[in-house]
């Protein structure tokens, strides 16, 4: 990239900012269509029981309810990798929250009071809530029927009789032998505990259906194309007959992602003659219908030699899918190929099984299945250079991928892949690594430093795609129309500056339409992974460049030259030799008109497009094959205190590297990182979903639930941005979103160590956890 | 009027002023604070014939004549602002601090704000946002000393770095 950028590369302000601090940006609970009608839902209130008997009488008599519906009304199913759901509950529930009817009225009280008035008879039957139980012979089936669901063939491999919806196997060299070999063994066993994603605007859609089946929808979604082809599929539907909508979402982080409420808010206005439908989740159902981040047992087994070089790792993951497959499937394969970290290992096994439970499903969060196996390699990394004697620091930058390494799935690393070790210098820099902490604030408290790395790639089809369309208006601004959602992360911004900076505009005079529209807005396949400044960004600069040829062409013709000789800047179009003959864009916009009335040319309008490229489906028994449209890497160092009278930590200071390619927008990728590492504490410190002993969640409300307050924070958060530039990627470019909040667990979890020398293995390290650790050890040097 | 009716549902349902967010409903999570009477209170508590007589200000009179105010000039440029949905809630709890003291201290501001939750921005530009905008009320800014040190100048520096690339 050899000109020099006016727009792309500065921090230019959000515009959805205004609408959002006055008050005026509408989100879908905020829209009320004529005749709209408010749903309520009725949630089992066992984790696995045989529905003998609903009684709807008596919930059809309350005053208002226009709609009353059960599972046995209703008999699609849904997903999707493997359509393993229902709508409602249908004969059997399988967890705990789990929807069995649902009311439609012309009040949210008269639904609410309607489903009190249902009456369901449930049998109990046995629950099985541990994968680990999940996965012995004999244990009860969360899906008796798995053999007869439909699934995406050749890379989800569910076994029928048993409780796994998908294993995905990473085969490389020979693990086995060359663990036994080893100079140097560490195994460590590690859990991650399921947790939700908690956007602040919980999940809500309306529907309103429609003559001959058609249906139209307005909702809080990452994904209008495929929540249209998931409902297009389950209800035999024409695509052109659903439209969706998406106004502002109020955050997502993966939740948002596949279907939501649509089908329920669907099937209820139908139910309703057609009367629209609002479904919006309670925060509770929030925790306990909508889906979460699955849990994870890992069991990690790394090999080395004595002077530090990893000859082999094996690893088993466990991760505890819940109730449904949904995106679970996805995230125990991505994890997978990402699960020995970015390290060169030539010998490597991992099997990593999806396990149905019955608890609430998991689906993709933010890091997708890489925070959480990222908390055991990166502690066990730790572990393992204690065992050798060697610096964590010094013992990453050895094992590190390196150009003309190989990837566990076979692929090799070069230089357009980022430099991993870079980022991991940079973090232990900036928290001065090697340098004692300064002594702790009071006698019972001790500090202690940690380091992590971390990586992730998008988890997408190999064939994802999607469009992006720039019309130009009467006074030579510029419209773009995408359908991937921003929903918090700032790619919109992103996209109106990487078109501003293609079509010689300035910024005020790019826009973006915020309202995406399957009707209007061109394909994208979900706003997930990581990839939407990526691929969007390239489908932006494809269109910006359709519309330079068409400008060119018509500014050629009026001037009566060739097309070469034109440039186009300062949103006007001349001969490189003749500036003073520019045509402004307004003047080409909708055509050029000619001085004596004849016209030419007719509206502008751009058009372009990007498909991954190169990616293979992973063979089944090894695991080979290319994953990944490019991966992003990264580390954080920390410095902690620990209160050993509390088991409180406070976090003095994080600093976190990514290797961005090119940050397109400091201010916007700054708040991805302050974002997520903040989120990440979350993970750490807070949070975790309780059961009790008969699958019911404890801990559904932000009482119980605590996230990060203001009042949470690290004394100081140092963002990073490296800029070691990707092949393909828009002016290098490589996503950020999610990575940030990768490894922030691990981190904390090796300064701990430090700290107390305590090796913490499970999530999340609350006081009690912390303190418990601190009496355990005291008792055991206790004679 | 019903007298189970909420001070958010008779905001949002009758007045259609629907800035005001329910993100709990049951007051855990701030998103629909407004001023009472100049005092922050969560909309989803407080019942619609308990504020007859009062004084209640949201979101939507922030702004004058369409121009925004400081303070939400302060959370635009700042980059305070991802999905946006605590947005209205954060900038309620601010002005309700910022009225009954124009210059707090970075301590007062995380006390005033440790009550609206926010998934996506990690706090610190809101904080600065707030700063920013309490120093445009006061233009002689205290110094940023005081009990906690300067460790606590922590949550300037996202207002240093926008301010650099011109774009207010």
């Amino acid at each position: 990239m050899t000109r020099e950028l006016r727009v792309v590369g500065t921090s230019v302000p959000r515009d959805d900012a205004i609408d959002k601090v006055t008050g005026a940006a509408r989100y879908t609970t905020d829209l009320a269509l004529p005749g709209m009608l408010h749903a309520a839902i009725l949630t089992s209130p066992h984790a696995s029981a045989r529905i003998v008997r609903v009684d709807l009488s008596d919930a059809r008599s309350v005053p208002g309810v226009r709609a009353v519906l059960m599972g046995s009304d209703l008999d699609v199913r849904l997903g999707l990798y493997l359509r393993d759901k229902r709508i409602l509950a249908r004969d059997v529930v399988r967890y705990q929250g789990e929807p069995v009817a649902a009311v439609a009225a012309d009040t949210l009280d008269a639904a609410r009071e309607a489903c009190r008035r249902i009456c369901v008879e449930y049998d109990e039957l046995p629950a099985v809530l541990d994968p680990r139980d999940a996965m012995a012979v004999g244990a009860p089936l969360v899906h008796p029927d798995l053999a007869g669901y439909d699934h995406m063939r050749g890379v989800f491999f569910p076994k029928p009789g048993t409780n796994v919806a998908h294993h995905q196997k990473i085969r490389k060299g020979d693990a086995l032998a060359s663990l036994a070999a080893a100079d140097i063994r560490l195994e460590a066993s590690f859990y991650n505990p399921p947790v939700q994603h908690v956007p602040m605007e919980t999940h809500a859609s309306i529907a309103q259906a429609l003559p001959e089946g058609r249906v139209e929808i307005w909702t809080s979604s990452q994904s209008p194309y495929t929540v249209r082809h998931l409902l297009s599929v389950c209800l035999g539907l024409p695509h052109a007959a659903i439209r969706v909508h998406v106004p502002y979402v109020g955050g997502g982080f993966g939740g948002k992602a596949g279907l939501g409420l649509e089908p329920l808010a669907t099937v209820l206005s139908r139910a309703a003659g057609g009367r629209p439908v609002l479904v919006s989740a309670t925060r509770e159902e929030e925790f306990n219908t909508m889906p979460s981040r699955p849990g994870l047992h890992s069991t990690i087994k790394i090999g080395s030699t004595r002077d530090g070089r990893i000859t082999a790792l094996e690893a088993t993951y466990v991760w505890d899918a819940g109730a449904y497959a949904d995106y679970g499937v996805n995230v125990g394969r991505a994890a997978a190929y990402s699960g020995a970290g970015p390290y060169a290992i030539d010998h490597c096994s991992i099997d990593s099984y999806v396990v149905y439970t019955n608890k609430v499903y998991g689906t993709a969060y933010r890091g997708f299945g890489h925070l959480e196996v990222l908390w055991g390699i990166e502690r066990a990394m730790d572990q393992m250079a204690r065992k050798l004697g060697l610096d964590p620091v010094e013992f990453r930058r050895r094992n590190l991928l390196k150009e003309g390494a190989t990837t566990i799935t076979g692929e090799l690393f070069t230089a357009g892949h980022g430099k991993p070790v870079e980022c991991l210098d940079a973090v232990a820099k900036a928290i001065d690594w090697g340098r004692p902490s300064d002594a702790p604030s009071a006698p019972h408290k001790v500090r202690g430093k940690g380091i992590a790395m971390l990586h992730k790639a998008p988890a997408m089809p190999t064939y994802t795609s999607c469009a992006a369309v720039i019309k130009l208006d009467e006074d030579g601004a510029a419209d773009v129309l995408v359908s991937g959602v921003d929903y918090g992360q700032g790619t919109y911004t992103v996209l109106r500056q990487i078109a501003a900076e293609e079509l010689g505009l300035p910024i005020g005079k790019v826009h973006i339409t915020w309202d995406c529209d399957t009707a209007l807005t061109p394909y994208d396949w979900q706003t997930v992974a990581s990839r939407f400044s990526y691929m969007g960004g390239n489908a932006v600069i494809e269109a910006a460049a359709d519309c330079l040829r068409q400008l060119t062409a018509v500014a050629a013709q009026a001037l009566g030259v060739a097309p070469e000789t034109i440039v186009c800047e300062d949103e006007a179009a001349f001969p490189a030799d003749k500036p003073d003959r520019a045509i402004s864009y307004k003047d080409l916009a909708l055509g050029y008109a000619f001085p004596n009335g004849n016209a030419i040319g007719g509206p502008i309008i751009g058009h372009g497009r990007f498909i991954a490229t190169g990616l293979t489906h992973l063979d089944p028994e090894t695991g080979q094959g290319r994953p990944a449209q490019f991966w992003t890497y990264g580390a954080h160092a920390v410095e902690i205190e620990v209160d050993t009278e509390t088991g409180e930590i406070e976090i003095l200071h994080i600093a976190t590297a990514v290797d961005a390619g090119k940050v397109l927008n400091p201010l916007s990728c700054t708040g991805q990182v302050i974002g997520g590492v903040v989120q990440g504490l979350g993970s750490t410190l807070h949070e975790g979903f309780q059961f009790d002993g008969k699958g019911r969640l404890l801990n559904p409300s932000f009482v119980d639930y605590k996230i990060p307050t203001a009042k949470d924070l690290p004394r100081r958060m140092t963002p990073i941005f490296l800029e070691n530039p990707q092949p393909g990627g828009p002016y290098g470019a490589r996503g950020v979103a999610e990575h940030p909040m990768i490894s922030v667990p691990s981190a904390i979890g090796n300064a701990l160590a430090d700290a107390l020398g305590i090796d913490y293995a499970v999530l999340p390290l609350s006081p009690e956890r912390v303190l418990l650790g601190i009496q355990s050890r005291e008792r055991e040097k206790t004679p | 009027m019903p007298s189970g009716l909420t001070l958010i549902e008779f905001l949002r349902d009758r007045l259609y002023l629907t800035g005001t967010k329910e993100g709990c409903g049951i007051g855990e999570c701030g998103a629909c604070t407004v001023l009472l009477d100049e005092k922050p209170v969560m909309a989803c508590l407080v019942l619609a014939v308990e504020v007859d007589g009062c004084t209640v200000d949201t979101v939507e009179g922030e702004a004058t004549d369409g121009q925004l105010s400081d303070l939400q000039k302060a959370f635009v440029e700042t980059g305070a602002v991802q999905c946006g949905f605590c947005t209205p809630g954060m900038i309620m709890s601010a002005r309700g601090l910022l009225r009954r003291n124009p210059t707090p201290s970075d301590d007062e501001i995380i006390e005033a704000m440790a009550g609206n939750l926010c998934r996506c921005t990690g706090y610190e530009a809101i904080l600065a946002a707030v700063r920013l905008a309490a120093a445009a009320v006061q233009p002689v800014a205290e110094p940023l000393t005081g009990e906690t040190g300067t460790e606590r100048r922590r949550f300037l520096r996202g207002v240093e770095s926008t301010r650099k690339d011109g774009w207010r």
